[in-house]
């Protein structure tokens, strides 16, 4: 699965498109990492904990997208984009979208 | 001893505010200096905003690369934001925490494409997201996260 956020798969020619494809996850810290975020925050730097707790969660939606993809039948994703957003308190949702496509 | 004991709540605030202060400028230094001297390493790395547009049989294969970080104020700079918010203007430590994420952001992307063997990253976007709702608020996470992604282009042998 080729994954890209350019329009086209550069060096390859896009023979068929699927339309888009989505996916997300929802997750929360749990509460010992949310203690010690606390405890970072008084002294500030980066928060190691929630660094890789958002990257795990983005390639997970990234999983999902391209497991949706697969079944459709592309072996591509172009056009990729992602977004975060903090619905509740303490949990985040990780999405991202693109375009399922075939190319040669 | 007994003054220390009475008000305990202030001189608590106080040893946290020399904390923050101390402690959080310290980090930032070192950040910084990180971020530059990693900057200059990665200097060959092209990183563009634009699609760009290849010759057949130049590329061999692209990928998505992502690079991500989330950093936290700390104490002392917190609380003149607070107090920033009062006067309105500029508020300085917001700006240096969000340009150091940013930079930071970009730098783990550009390490990445460089492991993947890629010759240049091109399509970069970037994208900010406050962790916790409202940053001022007390008992909240007042951090920010970057994310920097593009697709990596690995090209073939000349």
């Amino acid at each position: 699965m080729i994954l890209t956020n350019v329009g086209t798969v550069p060096g390859k020619k896009i023979v068929e498109h699927f339309g888009i494809v989505q996916g997300s996850t929802v997750r929360a810290k749990h509460i010992g990492r949310d203690f010690m975020a606390g405890l970072k925050n008084l002294v500030g730097g980066e928060l190691k904990g929630y660094t890789e707790l958002l990257q795990d969660s983005r390639e997970e939606a990234m999983k999902r997208m391209a497991e949706q993809a697969r079944k459709m039948g592309a072996n591509a994703v172009v056009n990729i984009r992602f977004a975060t957003s903090s619905i509740a308190q303490g949990a985040a949702e990780l999405f991202a979208y693109g375009t399922a496509v075939r190319v040669e | 001893m007994e003054i220390i004991l009475h008000n305990l709540d202030l001189f608590i605030f106080l040893f946290l505010l020399c904390l923050g202060y101390g402690a959080g400028t310290l980090a930032e230094k070192r950040h910084y200096k990180l971020i530059h001297k990693r900057e200059e390493e990665l200097l060959k790395m092209p990183v563009v905003t634009a699609e760009g547009s290849f010759p057949a049989g130049r590329v061999r294969n692209a990928k998505l690369v992502t690079g991500s970080v989330v950093v936290s104020i700390d104490y002392f700079k917190r609380l003149l934001a607070i107090l920033r918010n009062i006067f309105g203007g500029r508020v300085k430590s917001y700006e240096s925490l969000i340009d150091r994420a940013r930079r930071e952001a970009i730098l783990r992307m550009k390490e990445e494409a460089r492991r993947q063997g890629a010759g240049m990253v091109v399509n970069m976007r970037l994208e900010t997201a406050a962790i916790g709702r409202n940053a001022n608020r007390k008992k909240q996470i007042g951090s920010v996260e970057a994310i920097a992604y593009g697709t990596a282009i690995v090209f073939n042998p000349k």
